[in-house]
């Protein structure tokens, strides 16, 4: 990754038109937009554009995925490090249609992303010719927008707007599939950035009347409860959010993916709702008299059953999408706009405030929590291994500064939980997807997009092998991901819904697991297993000293179980410990 | 809000993009909300699509829908309207064998009574046109169903709002 430090500072906007290719064209916009990295896979329909990749790397540092679902996870984790929007390309047919699972999990979880992919010639269009497939269509449902190209000359314009419509307003997947022929086409290339769109508003003008109405709802609440989501952190709202909470003295909790906005030992920070949220939180949205959700969509693992969701409460919704207004949860006064710009002017309308009866409950449920669940998971007294007490390793070794990427199921839900964060960015998961496989790929992104922070990717033994592949990546590029599998050869939250839900009949849940730490030693990459508390700590040490990737085995307690929970369809007041 | 079933008229206005069309319907599919007829053809504004969509939902859900069908990037605005906010119609045509139309002096009748215009006649065949609401339609069809219908086909609805829809105006604003 060397090259990228003495890359060329050449400005491609506003230089006289001139005669390139297509394929050339595509790797010019890519610079003009500030395109540094970008994941894929070659393949027949794209090598045009390959081709290029090859005159300008210098400029443009490619990475070679050992599938296109990690380039699309990769670019992911790059951009929701950094804010800035991944890239991810691929070929035509399988090449195009493994992208999809990334692209949807962008989608549903408001990532800044443009993926390219080959497509046949244009005469062949429709013909069911080789490695042809409707990706336009196929990717529909689950991008912010695409569009194919059949000539060179709209590449310019149109990936113009995919970076626009990626990164403006609510942030989302666009995909951009272009014709070989279009790609090989010599046009008159100038480029030119997208600032409007006729028919978009990314973000809607605040209404000072809603901020008013807001104001005069949180100046008089008695009990008040912030939720808010990864809303903050997409808007880059965090200081705004933090000086809002502590002049406003609300007690404040998080969606999983908003965590990290705000630290993770702040006072007002009351911790997690949600499924496998914390208890306090989740019982009191069912007893504040306000709730004030800022950037967060009411999902259904937040609200539990929803006809006993914060009925008692009056509901603020500060949100950037007026789709999300009402879809879940009808809200008394909507807020509607950025985030930081909302914030920033109702800190002005809102007294200053303090709520320590209040926060005083939170404390009192968070003890109970502690008693039930926390002590056991950190500081356990049985002879197995917890998922638990491997994070708080990893967090007294980070210092609350590293990114944990984490994967899908039970050590998801620990490392939410668990890690501690002391500046934002901090948490990359797949939230509204629930993708297994994420977290491999996505902490290959994450640590190029910031190679001076710490990325640790906690990943469970199912969806570890659900991307290992990713090792090839890892190793060829030499990112330094620190990769944490906490093994407990199941799929661990499936069979704990089975042992809890369906009689422990233990359906294809079961793992017979192969040697990881050979197979990482295959890659070259450094690699230990752990089996016994006596060697946790140093093990976890050693990998976070590490300069380059390491790979931690963890062998946990087979059998454990996520608390607290609300078993789907129950109400969040009836969130159980055990 | 009620949460009874009734008959929406949905208007979008929208850019002419190939691709649109499998975007918006797909929001419908999601909800597995059948649509029961659909119009698209150009609007009052050079340049700018109009879809009449026909659906039976919910208030709750038309509204949830509408969000949803403005955040595509290419729709400049999503209304929802119930029929008496609209004026509406539907279009049909008859392929009716020729013969009736002399040998059955009723045929003739029911052409009169029924607002109907012969669009073409030929020696085989001649082909009635209606528009009208759909009941109007629906008793021409039974009235002719009688004698024996060659080919029958019904449009979309298309409609017009008695209020204003204000579209370049909010084009303006996206603008500004």
């Amino acid at each position: 990754m060397e090259n990228l430090k003495t890359k060329p500072q050449t400005n491609y906007l506003n230089l006289p038109k001139e005669k390139i290719t297509g394929a050339e064209a595509v790797v010019r916009c890519l610079i003009a937009e500030g395109v540094d990295i970008i994941y894929g896979y070659p393949g027949g329909a794209i090598m045009p554009v390959y081709d290029e990749f090859y005159k300008y790397h210098k400029e443009i540092y490619h990475v070679l995925t050992r599938h296109e679902q990690g380039a699309t996870h990769a670019a992911q984790g790059y951009a929701r490090i950094s804010g800035k929007t991944g890239v991810a390309i691929a070929t035509s047919g399988p090449g195009a249609t493994n992208l999809i699972t990334g692209i949807a999990d962008a989608q549903i979880d408001s990532t800044p992303m443009v993926c390219i992919t080959g497509q046949v010639p244009s005469h062949l269009l429709g013909s069911d010719a080789f490695q042809e497939t409707d990706i336009v269509g196929i990717s529909t449902p689950v991008t912010k927008w695409n569009h194919q190209i059949t000539r060179a000359e709209e590449i310019p314009e149109v990936i113009a707007k995919a970076f626009y419509i990626a990164r403006s307003g609510r942030p989302g997947p666009v995909l951009i599939d272009i014709t070989k022929d279009a790609q090989f086409q010599i046009f008159d290339f100038t480029y030119k950035k997208c600032e409007v769109i006729r028919s978009y508003k990314p973000v809607p003008k605040l209404k000072h009347s809603q901020l008013q109405a807001a104001a005069e709802l949180i100046n008089s609440a008695k009990k008040p409860l912030i939720v808010w989501g990864q809303g903050v952190i997409l808007g880059k709202a965090e200081i705004e959010f933090k000086t809002f909470v502590e002049k406003t003295g609300i007690p404040a909790a998080w969606t999983i993916m908003g965590v990290s906005a705000i630290d993770t030992a702040h006072p007002l920070n009351v911790g997690m709702v949600g499924m496998h949220g914390n208890y306090g939180p989740n019982i009191l949205t069912n007893e504040c008299d306000l709730l004030i959700a800022i950037g967060m969509r009411f999902d259904d693992r937040v609200t539990g059953k929803l006809s006993e969701y914060a009925k008692q409460a009056k509901v603020i919704h500060f949100e950037i999408d007026p789709a999300e207004v009402d879809k879940n949860v009808k809200t008394d006064v909507a807020v509607l706009g950025d985030s930081k710009e909302s914030l920033n002017e109702i800190l002005a309308m809102v007294n200053e405030n303090n709520h320590d009866d209040w926060l005083g409950k939170f404390k009192a449920l968070s003890e109970i929590e502690f008693e039930k669940v926390i002590k056991n998971d950190l500081y356990p007294s049985k002879d197995g291994l917890t998922m638990g007490e491997v994070l708080k390793e990893i967090n007294i070794q980070s210092g609350g500064k590293a990114a944990i990427v984490s994967d899908v199921g039970q050590h998801q839900m620990i490392a939410c939980r668990y890690a501690e964060f002391t500046q934002s960015r901090g948490n990359i998961t797949s939230g509204g997807l629930g993708t297994m496989g994420f977290a491999l790929p996505a902490a290959i992104g994450a640590k190029m997009a910031c190679p001076g922070r710490e990325v640790v990717a906690v990943i469970g033994d199912g969806g570890y092998q659900m991307t290992i592949q990713e090792l090839g990546t890892i190793f060829q590029t030499k990112a330094a991901v620190k990769i944490v599998v906490l093994n407990n050869d199941f799929l661990g939250m499936v069979r704990q819904w089975q042992q809890l839900f369906f009689d422990k009949r233990y359906a294809s849940t079961e793992m017979t697991n192969p040697d990881f730490v050979t197979i990482a030693k295959g890659y070259h990459i450094e690699a230990k297993r752990v089996t016994k508390r006596e060697d946790l700590a140093a093990a976890v040490e050693d990998m976070m000293r590490s300069k380059a990737a390491y790979f931690l085995e963890v062998c946990v307690e087979k059998e454990d179980n996520v608390f607290p929970m609300i078993p789907s369809g129950v109400s969040v007041s009836e969130i159980r410990l055990e | 809000m009620k949460s009874t079933l009734k008959q929406y008229t949905i208007s979008i206005y929208s850019e002419n993009n190939i691709g649109l069309l499998n975007r918006i319907s797909a929001i419908f599919q999601r909800r597995h909300i059948n649509i029961e007829s659909m119009n698209i053809s150009e609007s009052e504004i050079e340049g700018v699509s109009r879809f009449t969509i026909l659906v039976n939902m919910t208030e709750k859900n038309v509204k949830k829908i509408i969000g949803q069908i403005e955040k595509q990037i290419e729709v400049i605005k999503a209304f929802y309207h119930t029929d008496e906010e609209t004026i509406y119609l539907e279009s049909c045509m008859f392929k009716i064998k020729s013969d009736l139309l002399f040998e059955e002096r009723q045929i003739q009748n029911i052409i009169k009574d029924s607002d109907a215009r012969i669009v073409t006649v030929n020696r085989d065949f001649f082909v009635l046109e209606k528009s009208g609401r759909r009941h109007e339609i629906e008793l021409l069809h039974r009235e002719l169903k009688a004698f024996g219908v060659m080919q029958f086909v019904r449009s979309g609805r298309i409609a017009v709002t008695k209020d204003e829809m204000k579209i370049s105006e909010i084009l303006n604003l996206f603008n500004s």
